[in-house]
């Protein structure tokens, strides 16, 4: 389905609070939001959880023949999904522009980087050749998709393992991960993107946006750095302006975010060969903690409901009943006068004597009302007319249960009013307009106390 | 390439420029009778050529209308004879796709598309050699000759970084090389920068030498399609007989 556009008011107050220095979530201006990494059972496998966004990786090998006019390196492969789980707005047909660009910058960010050692993926030169393959599959989509994406690309193959494979002369061996521990892939660096969102023509800037502030940003600047600070990718999107240095300074805070990045990554691995290596429990499972599959379920609050009758019933002695409309004509300036307090909102009030007073009040100020009406005479005395003729039609009035201008008003209502309602507010516009009459005095009542 | 240098002691590069050098840049415009603006560009032996229709009605999904602004599109395709091997698929992989998106937003911000609302504007460029470069610099040109009002000229120019000189606008052999190569398209009056992309490793520290350079190398760049447009514009005053 189509993306359901952001309002005016969101676009605004999202913008001014960027001009405070606000963020929705209340992180300051070069704050990431939490980064968690999850292994699966599997080496290669991981999901990213960059504050709600999610991405999975998946990296897996394939011996076949390597490129013609790079006959001793191995083919790396990347493939980043926007999955329809991830957002309503992505659906298989779509989604062309954001993939083809995210995709491309994973490309240039890992393989022009050259992170990995392709000539160690080599198995016989010019015959075989290892294939890495990353598949990237975005879960949830919360903004900032590629430092995300990026982050899990690097950590799966870091965690990656693949076949052991001697040579001898001639003969190639390939070991099933039983005879021989698979080897892990040779990583150079570890390249990783970092986000810059841009609002107010390149005024402000914010790290890591989330989907509310990339709706309203005029442009994104994605730099990927490694923790040497050596600058992998620098690609600037959306038609922004920038300035040299704004671009330096940009490079500057990556530089900082980088390092505190990769040395998370680094734990988390730790982390895991760790628990692989003493046999404890790994996986997806296990890192899904017991209170969160849960996590919407509140606890009950403990509350005694046992004399909640009792105490119903003296509140409502107590209270007083509501006063008595009094139908005399307030003069406020010549030409327009108020009769009547308007429909009170007796919600739950289903009693009869209220009913007739309020219809007493009601009908009288229709027929006023629409004589004052500028706009055609006689529209409005066929509405008036029209008006009173189906308050007077059941015993009931119809009670007013929200002050929305909503046209067609179906208030429901036990007897066989709510059908002839209906009927006489759809036939013509001119009934409309009474219909608004009462919502209109009832809003100057509010305004007068 | 074992053996080749790029950066000789002497300075000198391959193909025998300095550091700071361009290549040999010709352009022409109004190449095509038929287009509203049309050029064609050469800078050294990459050629490029750029068509624009426009500001015409939108085609296709009238939905697609943004109604305070013009609809600029872009595409890209390169000769299937223009690298090294020979290319079976010009159009829709994922290279030209992003080149497409990456010129429609470098002229998304330069042309006033607040003046043609509820229009759309299109850009077609053929280029040999594939160089983002050398396809903005020809699509700047045809669409001044198509008369499309710009907030500025929009000149790109790319720039690596070999033994600590930055170099201005790679060659293939250079880009081959697979240093850090850096993309830029600039506005030269205001300075500002349209579109900025770079690949492969850069140290931090040097970032600011090949910003630089390339920055320099673009305004360049400016003069010369400055020239080149004052004197289409003369040749046709003098055919108009003024």
């Amino acid at each position: 389905m189509k993306e359901t556009p952001l309002s005016n008011c969101e676009r605004r107050f999202l913008l001014r609070a960027i001009e405070e220095k606000k963020r929705l979530d209340g992180r300051q201006t070069y704050d990431y939001r939490n980064i968690r990494i999850s292994f699966g059972t599997d080496y290669g496998c991981c999901i990213v959880e960059l504050g709600k966004t999610r991405v999975l990786g998946q990296v897996s090998c394939e011996l076949v023949s390597p490129k013609l006019n790079r006959a001793t390196e191995g083919i790396l492969f990347f493939n980043l999904e926007l999955s329809q789980m991830a957002a309503p707005a992505f659906e298989p047909g779509r989604q062309s522009d954001l993939l083809v660009k995210l995709n491309r910058l994973m490309e240039r960010c890992l393989r022009n980087s050259k992170c990995i050692d392709t000539e160690s993926l080599c198995v016989v030169a010019g015959e075989k050749v290892w294939q890495i393959r990353v598949d990237l599959h975005l879960l949830n989509h919360d903004g900032n998709i590629i430092d995300a994406a990026s982050i899990a690309a690097i950590v799966a193959l870091c965690h990656f393992r693949r076949p052991d494979v001697s040579v001898q002369g001639d003969e190639v061996t390939l070991y099933t991960p039983e005879e021989r521990d698979p080897v892990p892939l040779s990583i150079h660096h570890m390249p990783i993107c970092v986000s810059f969102a841009f609002f107010q023509q390149g005024t402000y800037l914010l790290v890591d946006p989330n989907e509310r502030e990339e709706r309203v940003m005029d442009g994104l600047l994605v730099i990927a750095m490694n923790k040497h600070r050596e600058i992998c990718t620098i690609q600037s999107s959306g038609g922004i302006m920038l300035l040299k240095d704004q671009v330096l300074r940009c490079s500057k805070i990556a530089g900082v975010k980088v390092a505190e990045i990769t040395e998370l990554i680094l734990k988390a691995l730790e982390n895991d060969q760790k628990v692989r290596k003493e046999g404890g429990k790994f996986g997806f499972a296990e890192s899904i903690a017991n209170q969160r599959i849960t996590a919407f379920k509140m606890e009950k609050a403990p509350i005694d409901t046992s004399d909640v009758e009792e105490k119903a019933e003296e509140i409502i002695a107590e209270a007083e009943p509501p006063s008595e409309v009094v139908s005399t004509p307030v003069l406020w300036t010549p030409g327009t006068a108020q009769i009547g307090e308007g429909v009170e909102n007796s919600w739950g009030d289903l009693e009869d004597s209220e009913k007739e007073d309020d219809e007493g009040g009601g009908d009288q100020a229709i027929i006023l009302d629409g004589i004052k009406m500028d706009t055609g005479v006689e529209v409005s005395d066929i509405g008036s007319q029209g008006g009173p003729k189906h308050w007077k039609n059941g015993a009931d009035a119809p009670i007013i249960l929200s002050d929305s201008e909503e046209e067609e008003m179906i208030i429901l209502e036990p007897d066989k009013n709510p059908k002839k309602i209906r009927t006489q507010t759809t036939s013509a516009k001119q009934e409309k307009a009474p219909s608004k009459k009462p919502v209109k005095r009832r809003k100057k009542k509010r305004a007068a106390n | 390439m074992a053996g080749l240098e790029l950066l000789s002691d002497q300075g000198y590069r391959v193909d025998g420029r300095r550091a700071g050098e361009l290549r040999k840049i010709q352009a022409r415009m109004g190449v095509f009778a038929q287009a509203d603006g049309s050029a064609y560009i050469e800078q050294g032996n990459t050629k490029a050529l750029a068509v624009v229709y426009g500001p015409h009605e939108i085609r296709g999904s009238r939905a697609r209308a943004l109604p305070d602004r013009a609809l600029v599109n872009c595409q890209y395709s390169s000769a299937t004879f223009s690298t090294g091997e020979r290319k079976r698929r010009p159009h829709g992989d994922r290279k030209s796709c992003e080149m497409g998106l990456q010129l429609r937003q470098t002229f998304e911000a330069a042309i006033l598309t607040q003046l043609h609302p509820r229009s759309q504007i299109d850009i077609y460029v053929q280029a040999d050699g594939g160089t983002y470069a050398a396809c903005v610099n020809a699509a700047t040109l045809a669409v001044l000759d198509a008369g499309i009002p710009m907030r500025d000229f929009v000149c790109a120019c790319s720039a690596g970084f070999v033994d600590g000189t930055a170099l201005a606008d790679l060659s293939h052999v250079e880009e081959a090389a697979g240093g850090p190569q850096l993309a830029l398209a600039l506005l030269p009056a205001s300075g500002q920068i349209a579109l900025l992309e770079m690949d492969a490793r850069l140290h931090e520290d040097h970032l600011e030498r090949v910003l630089e350079a390339a920055a320099q190398a673009a305004r360049d760049v400016h003069t010369l399609l400055d020239r080149v447009v004052r004197q289409h514009v003369r040749e046709a005053s003098i055919l108009l007989g003024d």
